[in-house]
């Protein structure tokens, strides 16, 4: 089936089977590989990427259904000569050890915090009709759909917690 | 995966038709728990109709309630200003319900018709009546810790995972439908899923090829919201029980094979019984299997204490 996605800015074509996910379109289609593969089934947010500026799990959904979509990848967050905020943060907060879930890690962080700025609410914030803070307890919350197996998860949220205050 | 053919539908009037007309035809919007089971081929479609682009995403008032698109994502309603504002208990579901990332895809249609996360039922090794009917449930024998307590039957004794949809009966909301011969219908949401009995594969009140297009919440009741959940993480994981409060309206998750609408509960509250009396006249009928025995104490305190949450008391 033809499908046209925008990927990192750029038009891509493709010539796909209907079952194709949009994990796997990225990966061995678009040879886009930042994004992982962990678990497959929307449990470990190591395919984490944003679509129309959403973060989603890229392993459950199909890629037809993108068709026209803008979809960023880690790849198109920053260059290693121009890293984007939040890969700076992981860096300077050593926020990973074997790497594997930090680009969707990093990717949901960015779209988490965007959620923040909109006033979506989490289950901990107190009162859901107040703006929540950008707290520990909001940042672990609203961050449990990633997992890190190395258990960076201090690192991960004080690289958050830098670059959500350097925004304030 | 099984192979499907795939069409995104230019309406709803036209998805209907397609669903109605195309053997193993079924609607997709956010595809979170569709394609979750269609990667185990518990769900085999042959044909996917993707609902998620038509226009049926707005929320917006109706009369003095809301009216949720059936394409509006978890996201969406869960952040909604008058959702926070009027019907937090709403919100309090939502966003104690699987993560960030699947509540930005999922839909609010396509919570209500997700399947039971049942280990059995995703363990095509083991027998489940859900799967295939006739063929036995595993989880009557087996770990049973997460089974239900309330209203379930001998062929199955899965439950509904939804915390959206406890909190939405609690709210009394009605749900509207097209039918694939195109009549609009329009009935309490309550009366959407079905009890197990002796058919658990079928899980709705749907005919086969309705489309659920909406969800309207009449306007919220006198008195306090609340929702809480008991799980065995933090965050991310479905509920070994939850209760949704709004006023005197009470509904139970995590319990049963839908979302329980705790009438009795209602009546005694409403006749001045305790919360603690309320939740134990609620319980009167809960039957323990085993493994889940812990579900009942754990559901009496925790919806009494709810209960008095929501009213402003010391919990």
């Amino acid at each position: 089936m033809r499908t046209t996605i925008t990927v990192n800015g750029e038009a891509r074509a493709l010539d796909i089977d209907p079952r194709t996910t949009l994990l796997d379109a990225l990966r061995e289609h678009l040879k886009l590989t930042g994004a992982k593969k962990g678990c497959d089934h929307g449990q470990c947010g190591a395919c984490t990427v944003l679509v129309n500026g959403t973060r989603i799990n890229a392993c459950l959904s199909l890629a037809v259904m993108h068709d026209g979509d803008e979809v960023t990848t880690i790849e198109g967050l920053g260059t290693p000569e121009k890293l984007h905020p939040m890969q700076q943060a992981f860096l300077s907060e050593d926020a990973y050890q074997c790497g594997y879930c930090t680009p969707g890690q990093i990717c949901s962080a960015v779209g988490m915090l965007a959620e923040v700025e909109a006033g979506l609410p989490s289950h901990a914030t107190a009162d859901v009709a107040q703006p929540a803070a950008v707290d520990g307890a909001e940042i672990r919350e609203r961050m449990s759909g990633n997992i890190c197996r190395c258990s960076a998860y201090p690192q991960i949220v004080a690289a958050i917690e830098a670059v959500a205050g350097g925004k304030a | 995966m099984k192979p499907f053919t795939y069409e995104r539908a230019a309406d709803a009037r036209a998805a209907v038709k397609a669903a109605a007309e195309t053997p193993g035809a079924r609607f997709i919007a956010g595809g979170t728990n569709l394609l979750d089971l269609m990667k185990l081929e518990i769900e085999a479609p042959q044909h996917l109709i993707d609902v998620s682009r038509l226009p049926m995403a707005a929320i917006e008032a109706e009369g003095e309630g809301l009216r949720i698109g059936a394409m509006a994502t978890n996201s969406q309603v869960a952040g909604h200003a008058e959702v926070r504002r009027r019907y937090p208990v709403l919100t309090q579901a939502i966003v104690s319900g699987a993560s960030g990332q699947l509540r930005n895809r999922a839909t609010t249609g396509g919570n209500l018709m997700q399947r039971t996360r049942c280990p059995y039922f995703y363990d095509a090794s083991k027998p489940c009546n859900k799967r295939e009917p006739g063929a036995g449930c595993a989880a009557l024998e087996g770990v049973s810790r997460e089974t239900a307590i309330l209203g379930a039957s001998h062929a199955c004794v899965a439950v509904h995972p939804s915390d959206m949809a406890v909190a939405l009966v609690a709210l009394d909301a009605e749900v509207e439908t097209l039918t694939p011969s195109g009549e609009a219908r329009r009935f309490p949401l309550m009366e959407l899923h079905r009890l197990p009995g002796e058919t658990p594969h079928l899980e709705t009140h749907l005919i086969p090829g309705e489309l659920i297009t909406a969800v309207v919440l009449p306007p919220p009741p006198e008195g306090g919201q609340r929702y809480r959940k008991a799980r065995d993480r933090a965050s991310y994981a479905t509920a070994h029980a939850s209760i949704a409060v709004a006023g005197g309206k009470v509904a139970l998750g995590g319990v049963a094979h839908k979302p329980w609408r705790a009438v009795t509960a209602e009546a005694a509250l409403a006749a001045g019984a305790s919360p603690d009396e309320a939740m134990t006249a609620e319980l009167a009928e809960a039957q323990a299997i085993g493994e889940n025995a812990f579900k009942l104490p754990l559901t009496a305190r925790l919806g009494a204490a709810t209960i008095r949450e929501a009213r402003g008391e010391t919990p």
